[in-house]
């Protein structure tokens, strides 16, 4: 049941993502912006985890989730650390997702060739 | 009393051969069957886009001379251009040649704007054989004006799609062949786009100044030509085209057309059709060569518009400059 929710919160989440595609000039890397400050705004009100509570990894493994786990951690190390944790707090979350991020890309770059889209 | 931009041609020069070499999704478009080599993919057994890029010129050339009957000792100048920085498919190309070499930059538009200034070179009895040449790499292109294919990014549909492919021919002051009659060198004009998802609407006013001072230099309208073709205005920058010409008091008829709108298949939804330098190359060096060639187009007014932007000025918030050159290319009388 909850695979339900993951595939309908990620789905529409790609689907508004495709929209400003097709409809808008905006560019792909500002829709990833947009959507990523839209995760640090839903961490800031709160609303990110209730969310996440149903959505799980739909909501988590978009970028969106990326911009909360950011705004988590910049909370969290604010009030661990004071104003150092502005700094700090955002990449100390991140750490683990943006590693692995450019270690995966990096290995599949190394044995994957690119191809022109049909 | 304006500027004269057009040069009419006294000893016309003859273009005495023409080669044409495009990558796998363009051997499906439309003018499939009229290339002279179509590639299996697009990497041209080379391990980088640019390096096929500049594969596919040096194709062209050489094919071009061979179809010309003539031997590379009897070229004098190659005239060449791409869309890359420090067009190095171009000179990179023209390292394997052993005779001289200009190399142009007029984005899309180049392979009219090595037309015009070929032919005047010929014109002024200056040169014997001169190779005129450009191509564009929907890869390379890729890389250079938006983002590298590995970042697997996507691409909204209403963009128009880079065409793969090369073009040259040969002009000669004597020979048999096609004749370039006039040259129309374009002015840059900028009516103040900046979104490069519309490349059409910026380079449509250019491709109206160009053909006003054409008909105004030349005496002439659109029904004095079997073709009037652009290069890769597509959709929405032809219409924009028409309604300009219209507002001049110039209806522009079936015998208008652009060589993007044309070059794909409806199935091969590239919604917005080709584009690039070598869209209208490769068109021109097929297509409509043979229909010169077999006397059933007479003249031709052959005006490719190129948007002359870089990825920096954009950044820095400047619009769209487009230019357009055009070129007549008379048919063989039969």
């Amino acid at each position: 049941m909850y695979y339900l929710w993951v595939f309908l919160i990620g789905g529409v989440i790609c689907m508004i993502g495709e929209i400003l595609i097709i409809k808008t000039n905006i560019t792909s890397a500002r829709i990833l912006v947009l959507f990523e400050l839209t995760g640090v705004l839903l961490q800031a009100v709160g609303l990110f985890d209730y969310v996440s509570g149903f959505a799980r990894a739909g909501i988590n493994v978009p970028i969106i989730g990326f911009g909360a786990s950011l705004a988590k951690g910049v909370i969290g190390a604010v009030r661990a650390k004071g104003v150092a944790g502005v700094f700090t707090g955002g990449l100390e979350a991140t750490a683990g997702g943006i590693a692995a991020a450019v270690f995966f890309a990096f290995i599949f770059a190394l044995i994957f060739k690119s191809k022109t889209k049909k | 009393m304006s500027n004269t931009q057009t040069v009419i041609f006294k000893n016309k020069p003859v273009i005495i051969g023409s080669y044409s070499i495009v990558g796998p999704k363009e051997g499906e478009g439309n003018f499939g069957e009229f290339f002279d080599y179509v590639m299996k993919d697009d990497c041209f057994g080379e391990d980088s886009y640019e390096k096929a890029e500049r594969k596919m010129i040096e194709q062209a050339v050489t094919g071009a001379i061979q179809s010309a009957k003539i031997k590379p000792n009897q070229v004098d100048l190659l005239l060449a251009g791409d869309l890359l920085n420090q067009i190095i498919s171009s000179s990179y190309a023209a390292r394997n040649f052993n005779f001289a070499y200009l190399g142009l930059f007029g984005a899309c538009s180049t392979m009219s704007e090595s037309l015009a200034i070929g032919a005047s070179l010929i014109d002024g009895g200056h040169f014997e054989n001169i190779v005129c040449s450009t191509a564009s790499h929907f890869s390379t292109a890729e890389r250079q004006f938006r983002f590298p294919l590995e970042l697997g990014n996507q691409r909204p549909p209403t963009s128009q799609w880079t065409v793969t492919g090369a073009g040259a021919c040969v002009l000669a002051r004597k020979g048999k062949g096609p004749t370039i009659a006039s040259a129309t060198f374009g002015k840059v004009i900028d009516w103040g786009i900046n979104d490069v998802n519309d490349m059409g609407a910026a380079m449509a006013p250019a491709a109206m100044d160009t053909m006003l001072s054409h008909f105004r230099d030349t005496g002439t309208g659109p029904d004095d030509y079997d073709l009037i073709v652009t290069g890769d205005l597509g959709k929405l920058g032809s219409e924009i085209l028409i309604d300009l010409m219209e507002d001049k008091g110039i209806k522009l008829g079936l015998n208008y057309n652009d060589c993007g709108q044309m070059f794909f298949t409806r199935e091969q939804a590239t919604l917005c059709g080709g584009s690039g330098c070598g869209c209208s190359a490769t068109v021109f060096n097929s297509f409509i060569m043979k229909k010169l060639r077999e006397g059933k187009y007479k003249k031709v007014l052959f005006m490719p518009t190129g948007a002359l932007l870089s990825t920096t000025a954009t950044q820095q918030g400047d619009t769209i400059p487009g230019v357009c050159h055009a070129v007549v290319v008379e048919g063989v009388q039969n």
